[in-house]
């Protein structure tokens, strides 16, 4: 038996607009500030990107999607959203949100838990951790009507704290990177427990087939170019060869932009994806799982310890790309100890602004690695440089500490017009 | 297949080095590093330094230039006619007579040049910039080798567009056209010669400058009684024109001295715009900020860019700027205007608008802030430079020589 598990990542950060040091000289109050609202031509401008994406991509991926789950009561796919981006799509997009809805009213869809904003907060504080969780847990019942039983963190960034913290909070399961360094022997094709689980399992991503639709799809150097839905259902039949009772599952971890946006609709990305199911099904032995069912219907076979960080990003798959330099990190030192006084300040603009903040995106940003994963930094990158990146990161985070400042301190003493003379 | 190339330039190090004359010599001895046959003229005797380069001096029977004279007043390729003739006036000269005297002097290079190239095996002629186009157009004429025009500055640079001489202009123009290839230290360049000039864009292609790596010395801080007390220090160094944008970098100042009063400002050369600039720091406000070193040279240099924090080239037009990757080398931080070549080839270097001076501002502060991103323009600045050598340079050359040499 191969199961396929299929789960899409969502996401789109609120990007910082242009902001200048000297818009913060002298303002000490409290009020909301636009920090997020960029109106330019540009891919800084929030709501143009939202829109674009929209119309490239969620759009044509959700109605193919529809139609494939109505034509085939076996397939299956799962979801993670930022609250970052529903709340977007709320906004710019509503339409684009029903479609969601409607797959996940189709009983064919799980919708996963992660932070609300995106963030790396599990490894900075926890207490803010817990609440952007459950944040986002009250958004995905209010708009989807369900609550999420598997979590997957950002960046699919992993470590056995985060097992341990996952199987405490009563999840089925958690998504991990399957690190060959890692996994050693090991296949990622199993369902695994983290170290000391009682009941939480690991899902970990067969990152070569998954990053064969994400990243090699329209490499014509790549030996597998063309990709058809057919060679692709014929790797996955492979699987079935290997006897196995508890059978194969290939977790295929996508972010969804890959469907129209990072691979272009003139790519055939739509044409395979519209093929995939019927041709994988054509195998008797195959069939379609969302992360939940996967953990229902197979055993764990043993467990998998990961003492150090695993990301699903470069070649090193750490936090290199959001950590790894020394603007990243007094960016996030920064980030994080302004806590006390965003709590200190009570009020609601400036909390979320600086959640807002903690969006991993605007780290990722500042990346300086200049290898050749350092050309899909530069793609995604809306800045002209990492240090434009950080100079408007730190400009931001000294106003709303300013801001802070602001809505704690008396107010400065008013000085008395008696009389307007001319 | 090596070259044999005739190359006509003004001045050569170690003497009268200014920026054309390093750029020169880095690319000869490229050239011949690269088994290519260099022959270098100049318009007069000079000692010069190049190994494997053979000189040729057009004042061998008789002298161009009355040395003895006129010397204090060379006309620098890099200073608009506008300031030299301020200059001159300065001095008491009539200025008409000087200019008509330089002009008269680049074309008796040019008639020079005919009988160098009939006496010097050749086949390409090379020529950089617009006094040594006369002698290469003659040189041409002589031999019939194809001719290089090599573009370090146009007069629409040097004088920001504003008091064009129409003569440099005509004797640019006419070398442009008169070329069958032209190479721009800068695709910014390059773009000056298809607007201003009216050029094929197709006959244009772009050679970046190199630079030459070497280990810089650390030396002891200028200054040092303010960094010691915690202040910052951010240097312009180059000529005090027009051109170089030193008003924006004294607007950026003030801007800067809003946000923070640990901040010093070097503006280190010399140029017809110094003592307007003196006058303006007083203007507004901040002459007590703002030293002004005059000329330096030599070690000095190295010695100012290890000192500063950051290092500022405003230019309003610049070809292609070679003082960031001499910071660089120094390891010191670059902020440089997008109207510079050098912002093209440059990753890990900040770059605003001249005229942006806020944006200046702000990105001045925030190096000043934040030693993670002093210290990232630092190291990747350093690593790049680097990697920026006139190998490149003289790669680019070599494959034009031979698309020229094929298609005869």
């Amino acid at each position: 038996m191969a199961t396929v598990c299929f789960y899409f990542q969502v996401h789109q950060p609120h990007r910082l607009r242009p902001f200048s040091v000297f818009e913060t000289t002298g303002s000490t109050t409290p009020e909301p500030r636009d920090y997020f609202s960029d109106s330019s031509e540009t891919d800084r401008n929030n709501a143009r990107v939202l829109r674009k994406v929209a119309r490239k991509s969620y759009e044509p991926t959700n109605q193919t999607l529809l139609d494939l789950l109505r034509e085939h009561p076996e397939f299956r796919v799962s979801f993670s959203f930022s609250g970052t981006v529903l709340e977007q799509l709320a906004a710019h997009a509503p339409e684009t949100l029903a479609s969601f809805q409607e797959l996940a009213a189709t009983g064919q869809v799980e919708i996963l838990a992660e932070t609300y904003h995106h963030s790396l907060a599990f490894f900075y504080d926890r207490a803010e951790f817990d609440h952007q969780v459950r944040e986002h847990e009250r958004l995905i019942e209010r708009l989807f009507n369900t609550t999420p039983q598997v979590f997957r963190n950002t960046e699919l960034a992993y470590n056995d704290e985060l097992g341990a913290w996952v199987d405490k909070q009563g999840y089925k399961g958690v998504l991990a990177e399957g690190f060959e360094p890692v996994l050693g022997w090991r296949s990622p094709n199993f369902v695994y427990q983290p170290p000391a689980a009682k009941q939480a399992r690991l899902l970990l991503k067969n990152h070569k087939l998954s990053d064969d639709i994400a990243f090699r799809f329209s490499n014509e150097s790549w030996k597998g170019w063309p990709l058809t839905a057919e060679k692709f259902a014929r790797w996955i039949n492979d699987h079935n060869a290997k006897k196995n009772e508890s059978g194969e599952v290939i977790n295929l971890f996508i972010d969804y932009e890959t469907f129209g946006e990072h691979q272009w609709e003139d790519t055939g990305i739509f044409d395979f994806l519209r093929q995939l199911p019927a041709e994988v099904l054509a195998h008797p032995d195959n069939t379609f799982m969302t992360p939940s069912e996967v953990i229902d219907n197979h055993q764990p076979q043993g467990t998998v310890a990961m003492p150090e960080t695993v990301t699903w990003a470069d070649t090193e798959r750490d936090l290199s790309a959001w950590l790894g330099n020394d603007m990243q990190q007094a960016a996030v030192k920064a980030l994080y100890e302004l806590k006390p006084l965003v709590r200190e300040a009570k009020r609601e603009a400036i909390e979320e602004d600086w959640r807002r903040l903690q969006t991993s995106d605007h780290l990722y940003y500042m990346c300086t690695k200049w290898s050749s994963d350092g050309d899909v930094h530069a793609y995604f990158n809306p800045y002209e440089s990492p240090y434009e990146a950080f100079i408007t990161y730190m400009n931001v985070l000294a106003d709303l500490r300013e801001r802070c400042h602001g809505a704690t301190e008396p107010p400065a003493k008013k000085i008395e017009v008696t009389s307007v003379g001319v | 297949m090596s070259h044999k190339i005739l190359m006509f330039g003004w001045e050569f190090p170690p003497h009268n080095s200014g920026g054309l004359g390093v750029a020169c010599a880095g690319m000869a001895r490229a050239l011949v590093r690269a088994g290519e046959r260099v022959h270098f003229v100049l318009p007069r005797t000079q000692e010069v330094s190049g190994a494997e380069i053979d000189f040729c001096f057009a004042d061998v029977e008789q002298d161009l230039f009355d040395i003895t004279a006129v010397d204090s007043k060379i006309y620098s390729p890099y200073a608009s006619s506008r300031e030299y003739q301020k200059r001159l006036k300065q001095d008491g000269d009539m200025p008409s007579i000087y200019g008509n005297t330089l002009l008269a002097e680049v074309l008796r290079y040019g008639q020079k040049a005919a009988a160098i190239a009939r006496e010097t095996d050749h086949d390409i002629i090379h020529a950089h910039d617009w006094l040594s186009f006369p002698a290469a157009i003659a040189a041409r004429a002589e031999s019939g080798a194809p001719f290089v025009a090599h573009i370090h500055a146009t007069e629409i640079d040097r004088t920001g567009g504003q008091g064009v001489n129409s003569q440099v202009y005509e004797i640019e123009k006419r070398g442009f056209e008169a070329a069958d290839r032209i190479l721009a230290v800068s695709e910014f360049t390059r773009q000056i010669l298809i607007k201003h000039y009216g050029i094929d864009p197709e006959k244009i292609g772009v050679a970046y400058n190199g630079i030459d790596s070497e280990e810089k010395e650390r030396l002891p801080g200028v200054l040092k009684q303010l960094s010691d007390r915690g202040g910052k220090l951010v240097l312009f160094l180059g000529r005090i024109t027009l051109q170089k944008g030193p008003d924006y970098f004294l607007e950026a100042a003030k801007r800067v001295l809003e946000i923070r009063d640990d901040t010093y400002f070097i503006m280190a050369g010399s140029g017809g715009m110094q003592t307007e600039m003196i006058e303006r720091a007083a203007e507004l406000g901040i002459g007590d900020r703002v030293f002004f070193p005059g000329f330096v040279r030599g070690q000095k240099i190295d010695q100012l860019y290890q000192s500063a924090d950051l290092f500022v080239m405003p230019s309003v037009s610049e070809p292609f700027g070679i003082t960031p990757l001499e910071a660089m080398m120094n390891q010191t931080p670059v902020l440089i205007s997008k109207q510079s070549g050098v912002s093209e080839l440059l990753d890990h270097a900040l770059t605003v608008d001249f005229w942006d001076t806020d944006k200046m501002a702000d990105r001045i502060n925030a190096v000043l802030e934040h030693p993670a991103l002093y210290g990232a323009l630092s190291t990747h600045g350093y690593q790049e430079v680097n990697q920026i050598s006139w190998d490149d340079t003289a790669e680019t050359l070599i494959a034009a020589y031979g698309d020229l040499v094929e298609a005869r």
